[in-house]
């Protein structure tokens, strides 16, 4: 069995950009996505940019230390095994995927916040190409 | 195939996807003498103190965007839940934004814990939301109720830190209110007693200060409910012109008339077009 194939089945499997057009001069296409620029894809666009991207897994690694100062190692450990485990029900990967499970282990159910409501993903305008995404999570790219 | 089939991992929140674009146009336009569009922001007065009874909020009315009155009767007392309310001061957008926010998670907190909010809840919520942002949410804010424990009054500012006063104000206008505060204020008032002396705090920003202005509204939050008292007072009325001090057509004689003809030519034409967008 192709192991990428069943490698891609856990993690993110939307397609990061290594697939340029093989365009003489462009890398990438310039109407959709601007010029490029080293300094703008190494550094925030704003202060906030790098620490909202990475608001949540900070949440998480606070809670998961605090949970093993307070109740040990293993209480963590159980949590994140559940977490692996409900990351994995995922619907085909150009659509979105409620994530149910995962917001009730995070306790997101009860909470609202800014990402409910502004840029909601579950109605985003834009949508990847699905048989090319599929391609990629099947390993057959 | 291309990298504009894949889109970026979506993600909920703000998006940041404009900010290069946003300082590159300042940079560029700057020269120009153009300049980016400036939030509107409330330039107010708000102040609110603990009574015998509970609790009472007052704010101003206006809003400005620089140096331009946007709006003589807004309404900066916001409701959080049945029993907590809040002044908002500062960009008014975020100051709506983040109160409607804050109330929805009340809402469900109070539904996940089963009893009814309370204010330090409020407080907590929005020091921790405002903190998060580190100030880019121009929100500062009075939130008093009365709740459980008793009544309660908590001014947060943008950057995320909160104070637990028996009273205070905030806003460009809070040096005037909190002068009358800090002159006639006593703890365990009476109710009445209590809504003038907030009514006179806010009328004494409205006065001195240019950015609050048109009329003082109250908020009461006592074991009976919440009472909003919209346009409790209105210092800033136009006056009353008493008498007609016009002179009827002919009240002045006509001597004689000569007419005489001037003929004008157009030296220049200057032609603006208005952004009507």
């Amino acid at each position: 069995m192709n192991s990428r194939g069943s490698g891609s089945q856990l993690k993110d499997s939307i397609p990061i950009a290594e697939f340029s057009a093989s365009g003489p001069f462009g890398g990438h296409d310039i109407l959709r996505r601007g010029f490029t620029s080293v300094k703008n894809e190494l550094l925030p666009s704003h202060p906030l940019e790098l620490s909202e991207k990475n608001f949540q897994p900070n949440q998480d690694k606070m809670n998961f230390a605090t949970l093993r100062n307070i109740q040990g190692l293993h209480a963590p450990l159980k949590l994140q095994m559940e977490f692996k485990a409900v990351k994995q029900v995922q619907r085909l990967p150009f659509l979105h995927s409620s994530n149910i499970a995962l917001d009730t282990l995070r306790g997101n159910d009860e909470c609202i916040g800014f990402e409910d409501i502004l840029n909601d993903p579950s109605q985003s305008e834009v949508m990847g190409e699905p048989h090319t995404m599929m391609e990629y999570k099947l390993g057959l790219l | 195939m291309d990298v504009a089939t894949s889109p970026p991992a979506p993600q909920g929140g703000f998006s940041f996807l404009n900010c290069l674009r946003n300082t590159a146009l300042e940079q560029g336009l700057v020269s120009q003498g153009f300049q980016a569009p400036k939030a509107r922001k409330t330039g107010t007065t708000i102040a609110g103190l603990v009574c015998a009874d509970g609790v009472v909020l007052g704010a101003d009315t206006r809003a400005t965007d620089d140096m331009v009155v946007a709006e003589k009767n807004c309404l900066k007392i916001h409701y959080l839940a049945p029993n907590i309310y809040c002044c908002g001061a500062g960009v008014a957008a975020d100051a709506e934004a983040t109160t409607q926010l804050l109330s929805s998670k009340l809402e469900l907190h109070s539904l996940a814990t089963g009893r009814p909010p309370r204010v330090v809840t409020a407080n907590r919520f929005l020091r921790q939301m405002l903190f998060r942002y580190q100030g880019h949410i121009g929100a500062s804010l009075i939130v008093a109720g009365l709740d459980s424990t008793g009544a309660h009054l908590y001014s947060v500012h943008p950057h995320g830190s909160s104070s637990r006063l028996p009273y205070n104000s905030m806003g460009s206008g809070a040096g005037a209110a909190i002068s009358v505060l800090e002159d006639r204020f006593k703890p365990k008032m009476e109710l009445l007693e209590a809504q003038e002396l907030v009514a006179d705090a806010i009328q004494a920003g409205i006065l001195g200060d240019l950015g609050s202005g048109s009329s003082v509204d109250l908020c009461v939050i006592t074991q009976d409910g919440a009472r909003l008292l919209r346009g409790y007072r209105t210092p800033a009325a136009p006056g009353k012109r008493l008498g007609r001090y016009r002179y009827r057509a002919g009240t002045t004689a006509v001597l004689s008339e000569k007419v005489e003809l001037r003929s004008l030519e157009v030296l220049e034409e200057h032609v603006q077009s208005m952004d009507v967008e």
